[in-house]
């Protein structure tokens, strides 16, 4: 009578499956499936309208890296114009709703109000913040150098158009990092806090010691969505700056839906997204292996 | 016309059952037996809708893109449609434009596509080539039209590979607006628009020197690419090569006519960085004088209170009348399962609003009928019938699938040009080189 009591099986094997599988039934359907399809249509020269698919290997992602191809300077000139925008944009994304949320988490008369107002321009949708901002920026009969007595190109010239589009969508955006940020702080035991006041901490140096080293998992969350939200810019450039001047601002996404839906190239479409898929790809795992916690050593798992 | 519309707008009309439609509901059932046509095969049925639909209760999907103030015009029109045909009620949907185009193949393919559109005339042959529309010369010839009722150029563009596509109902050319006020302010006559070089060239001058840039130049698609293109034609030359394999709009008549509104700017005509819409809003505003606008643009300034303004017809500039216009055509999308009743009565419907054309020219349009638009009723809308003169010189572009691709490089090398980020010459051949190669890959996609 050594052996063990018999082990008590409180769920049927398939139980976990179960309750995954909804969501699996709508991954599948609506990532896993397009992306497989996504996939062999990159493969094709795709119109879904015509008759004829014919195969063309590899064809789409070659000509993306042949200079004297239509789709060459298009695609990279978008990939360009993606690249300087979530440059431009994320530190401010990470940076300042970081300090926000450290302000808004202080304890303080209103503080509730403030949320809601740091917050209130996230709920507003693209098209209504790209409208107001085209009028309000408008180089001529815009609000702003109508009031200052300016006359700064602000959506018809570089640099001045990504400052724009930086500058609203940091002031549309921001909100939603404040709020993982609040969060996050707020997952952070009130004790080390007293335990550093105790050695003689100051301010800073609880921010930097505390604070930061608490947040870094939050922190990895919030720039790798940033980083992806920002590389999925559309609306604001297709909006206020229309892509111009130029093609300056004519992000990588603006690009693919005029090859795909507006020139029905589905299939060099398809490639392009694969191609900046593959980067999103490296740029998020760089992203986690360079902020992951450096105390343990990788040889000691 | 432009993103400030939102983007989806039903348009539905609640209609009863009236009593000769109860009747005709009884003829469903011996009707249900005939009309199994292949998928794909597209029959011509009921005469192409002049004799009439007389079968059980349709409805009818008719989608446009008649955001503007020409929405409601239509819709008009659709419900005096639904009250004259008891056994047809068409029910109209209403998108933006682009939302429109993408939408409709994707419709079609899946067997959801309305049974009667609209489509621009440049549009046409794109979706032709792409099997979302099927030919309609049986309604053509039903309703007994012929070249020689409409202007010619809409006329033979509705044409892809030998068949019709597109029954015109309009064209909508730009024309030249005016805001009398400030014209008279700089000591200009108002009654007596600059219709020449030298005149309009004066004009800006004394506007100027009243303190005034006269004409805005937008580096937009809306106005700026509709005016370059009608000031190319001016100057005598072309944007494409009459095959439509090569853009030509980099060759001299095209850099004079870029050069001509870049240098505008820099005499002081205009301001630089002119931005989505604002030319049209300095007209209003009393900023600016003269703006090259499109007909629509007629009942948006007619809804300005205390705003004093004119329209003519283009202002000749290079030396060849010209005008940029489009044209809206009706349109039969492709039905997976053809139902010999519904394409009986989109013919129907299609026949009647053509010949109530002078109804919409009130939308602010022209209309394609020379004798609606030659009509005494059609001559009593003075501004659309002013800018009708124009219609024997409109140009369009070459009726070959794909076209509009290039028109994104065109409008690239204005934006540059106009926001002096190059130079006019060097802008336009950068664009026709880029052009011509989405050409030749249309012509191997579409094989020509």
């Amino acid at each position: 009578m050594a052996s063990s009591p018999p082990r008590i099986r409180r769920y049927a094997p398939w139980t976990p499956y179960a309750f995954m599988a909804p969501f699996l039934l709508i991954f599948l359907t609506f990532v896993g499936f397009p992306a497989v399809m996504g996939l062999w249509i990159s493969l094709h020269d795709w119109d879904y309208m015509l008759e004829a698919k014919p195969f063309v290997g590899f064809d789409n992602y070659l000509v993306l890296f042949d200079s004297s191809s239509a789709a060459f300077e298009m695609f990279w000139n978008g990939m360009r114009a993606t690249g300087i925008f979530t440059v431009a944009s994320v530190p401010f994304l990470v940076a300042i709703p970081l300090a926000l949320a450290v302000l808004l988490n202080r304890r303080f008369k209103g503080r509730t109000f403030f949320r809601a107002v740091f917050f209130m321009p996230y709920v507003l949708g693209v098209a209504v913040v790209g409208l107001l901002f085209r009028f309000i920026l408008d180089p001529n009969i815009g609000i702003v150098n109508g009031l200052t007595g300016w006359s700064i190109p602000w959506i018809t010239a570089q640099p001045w158009a990504w400052i724009s589009l930086v500058a609203m969508t940091v002031w549309w955006t921001l909100g939603f990092n404040t709020v993982i940020y609040i969060a996050g702080l707020q997952d952070i035991p009130t004790e080390l806090y007293d335990a550093a006041k105790v050695d003689g901490a100051s301010a800073w140096q609880q921010f930097r010691h505390v604070t930061l080293p608490g947040m870094r998992m939050v922190m990895i969350f919030v720039v790798t969505i940033t980083v992806l939200a920002s590389a999925n810019m559309f609306g604001q450039a297709d909006l206020v700056t229309n892509g111009g001047p130029g093609d300056s601002t004519r992000t990588a996404l603006m690009v693919f839906l005029d090859e795909g839906l507006g020139a029905f190239r589905m299939g060099s479409a398809a490639a392009m997204s694969y191609l900046l898929a593959v980067v999103l790809g490296l740029v998020s795992i760089i992203n986690v292996l360079a902020m992951r916690e450096r105390r343990r050593p990788k040889w000691r798992s | 016309m432009n993103a400030t519309h939102p983007p989806l707008n039903t348009l539905s009309r609640r209609r009863f059952l009236t009593a000769t439609g109860m009747i005709g509901a009884g003829a469903v059932l011996s009707a249900c037996g005939g009309g199994s046509n292949a998928p794909g095969a597209q029959p011509e049925s009921g005469g192409g809708g002049a004799s009439g639909y007389d079968g059980p209760d349709v409805e009818l999907a008719f989608w446009n893109g008649f955001t503007g103030g020409d929405g409601p015009v239509m819709q008009k029109l659709v419900d005096t449609f639904n009250a004259e045909h008891p056994n047809i009620t068409v029910k109209m949907t209403v998108m933006e434009w682009a939302d429109y185009y993408a939408k409709i193949p994707s419709a079609v393919s899946s067997g959801n596509g309305p049974d009667v559109g609209i489509m621009h005339l440049d549009s046409v042959p794109t979706n032709a080539a792409r099997n979302v529309i099927v030919p309609l010369d049986d309604v053509a010839d039903a309703l007994g039209l012929q070249k020689s009722d409409f202007a010619e150029i809409v006329w033979d563009a509705g044409v892809y590979e030998g068949q019709r596509f597109g029954i015109p109902l309009d064209v909508h050319p730009l024309g030249f607006f005016y805001n009398k006020t400030v014209m008279e302010s700089a000591g200009l006559d108002p009654e007596n628009p600059p219709m020449d070089h030298d005149s309009y060239m004066a004009a800006l001058e004394q506007l100027k020197s009243a303190g005034i840039e006269g004409h805005w130049m937008s580096p937009h698609p809306f106005t700026g690419g509709q005016t370059l293109q009608s000031l190319i034609w001016q100057f005598g030359g072309q944007l494409f090569s009459d095959d439509g394999t090569e853009a030509t709009w980099h060759e001299e008549p095209g850099v004079k006519a870029l050069t001509w509104m870049v240098d505008a700017i820099k005499t002081g005509y205009s301001p630089t960085d002119v931005g989505q819409d604002a030319d049209a809003i300095a007209l209003q505003n009393g900023k600016t004088a003269f703006n090259w606008n499109g007909i629509w643009h007629i009942n948006t300034l007619k809804e300005v209170p205390n705003l004093d303004w004119g329209v003519a017809p283009l202002p000749n500039i290079g030396g060849e009348q010209a005008a940029w216009a489009g044209s809206h055509n009706f349109v039969l999308p492709k039905q997976r399962t053809p139902d010999e009743n519904r394409l009986t009565a989109a013919r129907v419907f299609i026949n009647w609003v053509s010949q109530q054309s002078l109804a919409w020219a009130e939308g602010g349009q022209v209309p394609a009928r020379n004798s609606v638009r030659e009509s005494a009723e059609f001559e009593a809308l003075p501004e659309q019938s002013t800018l009708a003169e124009q219609v024997d010189y409109l140009r369009f572009p070459p009726p070959i699938p794909g076209i509009d691709d290039a028109f994104a490089d065109f409008d690239q090398a204005l934006n540059e040009a106009v926001l002096l980020t190059k130079e006019p010459a060097q802008a336009l051949s950068d664009a026709a080189e880029r052009a011509n190669k989405k050409l030749e890959e249309n012509r191997k996609k579409y094989g020509e």
